[in-house]
């Protein structure tokens, strides 16, 4: 191609990937308008593939007219590539640093934000019953994409990812057997069901959704990463919003507060691994 | 070449990257006006070791690519392991955690593609010595795109495969060996 034609493909591109997510908030109420464009626009152009369709505006009319087409294609526009114990160092610090100051709550409410498939809530859950947090604690696991979340309630992996995920436990300071956590079928694995009796899974849309009240810890690990400053803005306000005076905040090893316009509102606990809390007003 | 003026230099490499970077990178001139973005294929259990080490024998500063990150001359970048590194229009990077592509996260075709939408014709690709084709499908498109396409020399490559793959995707501007690719970009001062 030549240079101008180039120009000219990536600049329509552009537009019309604009106005694609336009008609998907309009038509359907979901809102990736303020996703970091590079990786929405892989997704899509990756779907536009499958579909055999040959330019964004074919798939735009697609998307408006066929609803069933947009609900296959939906759950690809989140991410849904998660680990258990995910970042050992992560959940290590939270055995060490977090839990012996929940410990001394009454109650406590955790909410883990964009909980995708379900394998950091029940790492958070292994983690909790170890420290002997049983009572009183509830788990609030959400995501926009229901399909994920069925999986995620239903808490079935594939048995080929166990080996790494007892490799994670160990490092995350895992003080039993991480094969007592599940039973194995043929080529899967089953959470045990005492894991589940803390957890709520319920649909919840960070960018539309609002305040998920008072909770002493969020965790919402690697889903900022995908959005525009303004929206991370925006969805940190909202975990502001949602915590409790003195609340922690669990991001993901990229992602930081640093330069949201709500950083003067949190400390860093660990730096390193992304663990904040709320100061007092 | 000096008549063509180039806003950034991607370059993706896999087994026997290390090796091979250790001895390019240092080679290129402080004063390169040129960001320089790195995919290089690691375990995902690694740690900062890589750009650190780098870092203190480059005469550019090495350092990971933070998301939402300004991307400037003056610095090599490279993606974080275990995270695709992408560019966006605003001259910013973002990471993401999607499947791997082909096999790989960072994934090479990833920066690649989303570099040549950003930068078209000013872009130059480089791929390096490695065991797989990543990166092919990422250097077709930014010759595709108008951009400048080169290639370790696979005789002189640790590993051929990857080098092999990329000049069978394309119809690459060089073929060279690391210090010739050293003395090509060093002329852009």
């Amino acid at each position: 191609m030549k240079g101008q034609c180039v120009d000219q493909q990536v600049e329509n591109e552009e537009i019309e990937i604009s106005l694609l997510l336009e008609a998907i908030y309009l038509k359907y109420g979901y809102d990736f308008r303020g996703y970091a464009r590079a990786h929405i626009k892989r997704r899509i152009m990756h779907q536009m593939a499958l579909a055999d369709l040959s330019n964004l505006s074919e798939l735009q009319h697609k998307i408006l007219y066929d609803r069933g087409f947009f609900y296959k294609i939906l759950p690809d526009f989140s991410i849904n590539v998660t680990e258990m114990f995910r970042d050992p160092s992560f959940y290590m610090t939270l055995r060490r640093e977090v839990i012996p100051i929940l410990k001394k709550y009454p109650a406590i409410k955790i909410w883990h934000a964009g909980c995708s498939t379900g394998e950091e809530v029940y790492s958070m859950a292994i983690l909790l019953q170890e420290e002997g947090v049983t009572d009183n604690v509830q788990i609030y696991a959400t995501d926009f994409n229901e399909a994920v979340l069925a999986q995620a309630q239903q808490g079935i992996y594939p048995i080929s990812s166990i080996k790494e995920y007892t490799y994670n436990y160990q490092r995350a300071g895992g003080s039993g057997s991480f094969a007592d956590y599940y039973t194995s079928q043929i080529d899967s694995v089953k959470i045990d069901a005492s894991l589940k009796k803390n957890i709520v899974f319920a649909d919840h849309n960070l960018v539309t959704d609002g305040v998920f009240g008072e909770m002493n810890m969020i965790i919402c690990r690697n889903v900022l990463i995908y959005f525009t400053r303004k929206l991370q803005n925006q969805v940190i306000g909202l975990f502001v919003d949602s915590l409790c005076p003195r609340g922690f905040l669990g991001l993901g090893s990229k992602e930081t507060i640093r330069f949201c316009e709500h950083a003067h509102k949190f400390e860093s606990i660990a730096e390193e691994e992304k663990i904040y809390r709320k100061l007092i007003k | 070449m000096k008549t063509m003026s180039y806003e950034a230099v991607v370059i993706g490499a896999s087994a026997g990257g290390v090796e091979a970077l250790s001895k390019l990178l240092p080679l290129l001139h402080p004063r390169l006006p040129m960001p320089i973005i790195v995919v290089q294929h690691m375990s995902t259990r690694s740690d900062h070791y890589l750009t650190q080490y780098l870092d203190r024998i480059c005469q550019l500063s090495v350092k990971e690519a933070d998301e939402k990150e300004i991307i400037s001359p003056g610095f090599i970048y490279f993606a974080p392991s275990n995270y695709h590194l992408l560019i966006e229009m605003d001259r910013t990077f973002s990471l993401a955690v999607d499947e791997r592509v082909s096999f790989s996260r960072p994934s090479i075709d990833v920066l690649f593609e989303t570099a040549a939408d950003v930068y078209g014709r000013s872009l130059i690709g480089m791929i390096l010595t490695g065991a797989n084709s990543d990166g092919s499908r990422g250097i077709h498109k930014i010759k595709q795109y108008g951009g400048l396409a080169v290639v370790q020399d696979p005789l002189e490559a640790e590993i051929d495969k990857m080098p092999k793959s990329a000049i069978q995707s394309t119809e690459v501007d060089y073929i060279l060996s690391l210090d010739k690719i050293g003395e090509f970009l060093n002329q852009f001062i």
